[in-house]
């Protein structure tokens, strides 16, 4: 039976935790009103470039003068994962859900003999991986000290990505992170970056008849492609932000309302044994009377 | 003059999106004036200025460093690598990005990134030549 003063403590602690958990999902609501809007506004420009992609894609079927970043290398041997997660914790599932969806990928892969390499954006995720996959990840990279998501920041990803790719050191690369449906539903998803004919072919509506290429088709997809990746991790990101924001708001707000419950039921004990012991103390006088 | 459907948009933002009369794209093997039911039409741009005329008597002017322009039945669409709008372009920025571009020129390792380096150097400065910063 914990004494008065050991529940008074406890309800005060909790409460001091109550408070915290709350400050974290305002600040988390506000951050995530900026995340969201910067999410939602690159989606036009990501879309547009999928749809062109797509259609300079479809003209390439099966061409043997496609560009490698497309074609891929013609093996399917070495794989790198790209996994991009937050650099904080306290955001419930958010970072375990995506850091499982990439090592199931990776044990698959393994287990089809399959050479993994990893790169991490995002402290928390390397965290994770690091116990399993020491020595699959080749590279770590922060975002710790940004704190708006700029196109500038994910360019030299996409180029370190390019740059691994022409030096051969693997065939396919898919990228992890987690989709902003809601803010109670993220969505973790891989996408494949390269060979970019997977994906482009899926999307491809077909039908353009004539069109005019300034300069000429090869050449627009060659600077398109190594862009596009760029703003396939760009999109990664802030999708990444949003989800994170959001997550960390409704994991603070259970947490806020599972202190408040805990202060609930602990202010009833301490009342009840104060009560108890009120009780206790005037049985005692009384029967003291009583007996004279 | 019959308008038709432009839409401007950089990796961070949708910059514009509505109906407009005529846009002059600089392309990167020469400007070219799009006005409705264009042939379609796939181009890479230069840095450069795009002319925006919304109704004869509105025109806006904005400063894009690179990108992608697709006419389509639906309209046109430009993908700007960046694109800065000249009332708030001035000669500090202007020349914050020619630092850039001479860096980027120095850096550069191979060959081809040299010519590319250099040729983004150029354009820069002819567009500032042209605002007359």
């Amino acid at each position: 039976m914990p004494s008065l003063k050991d529940l008074r403590n406890r309800i005060s602690s909790v409460k001091s935790t109550q408070k915290i958990t709350k400050a974290m999902q305002m600040v988390a609501a506000a951050k995530l009103r900026r995340a969201q809007t910067a999410a939602e506004a690159a989606r036009p420009y990501a879309k547009r470039m999928e749809t062109v992609v797509a259609h300079l894609a479809s003209n390439f079927d099966a061409g043997s003068q496609a560009p490698a970043l497309l074609a891929g290398s013609g093996k399917d041997d070495v794989h790198l994962l790209l996994v991009c997660t937050a650099e904080r914790g306290l955001c419930g599932a958010f970072n375990s859900s995506i850091v499982r969806l990439a090592r199931d990928h990776a044990l698959s892969l393994m287990a089809r003999g399959k050479t993994v390499k990893i790169i991490c954006v995002g402290k928390k995720g390397y965290d994770q991986l690091r116990r399993q996959f020491e020595k699959q990840i080749i590279e770590l990279i922060e975002l710790r000290s940004i704190r708006n998501l700029a196109f500038t920041n994910a360019d030299p990803i996409g180029k370190k990505v390019i740059g691994l790719f022409e030096a051969g050191e693997f065939d396919v690369c898919t990228l992890f992170f987690s989709r902003f449906r809601s803010v109670i539903a993220q969505i973790p998803t891989a996408t494949q970056l390269i060979p970019a004919s997977a994906s482009a072919q899926a999307s491809s509506t077909g039908a353009h008849a004539s069109y005019d290429y300034e300069p000429d088709e090869g050449e627009i997809l060659a600077t398109l492609l190594p862009h596009h990746i760029s703003v396939q991790v760009f999109g990664a990101l802030l999708e990444n932000a949003a989800s994170e924001q959001g997550a960390r708001m409704s994991a603070m707000d259970n947490a806020t309302r599972n202190a408040g419950e805990m202060i609930r039921k602990q202010t009833q004990i301490y009342n009840r044994s104060r009560q108890a012991m009120i009780t206790k103390e005037l049985i005692e006088i009384i029967s003291g009377a009583e007996a004279l | 003059m019959a308008a038709f459907h432009f839409e401007l948009v950089s990796p961070e933002r949708q910059l514009f999106s509505g109906s407009v009369e005529a846009v002059v794209v600089p392309g990167a093997e020469g400007a070219f004036t799009v006005l409705k039911d264009h042939a379609p039409i796939m181009a890479v741009l230069k840095a450069g200025l795009i002319e925006v005329d919304e109704t004869p008597s509105k025109k806006q002017r904005l400063f894009v460093r690179g990108g992608f322009a697709d006419v389509s039945d639906t309209g046109l669409t430009i993908l700007a690598a960046q694109a800065i709008p000249v009332e708030e372009l001035d000669a500090a920025k202007l020349d914050a990005q020619i630092q850039d571009a001479e860096e980027d020129l120095k850096d550069a390792g191979t060959d081809e990134g040299k010519r590319v380096a250099a040729e983004k150097l150029a354009q820069l400065r002819e567009v500032r030549a042209v605002l007359n910063l």
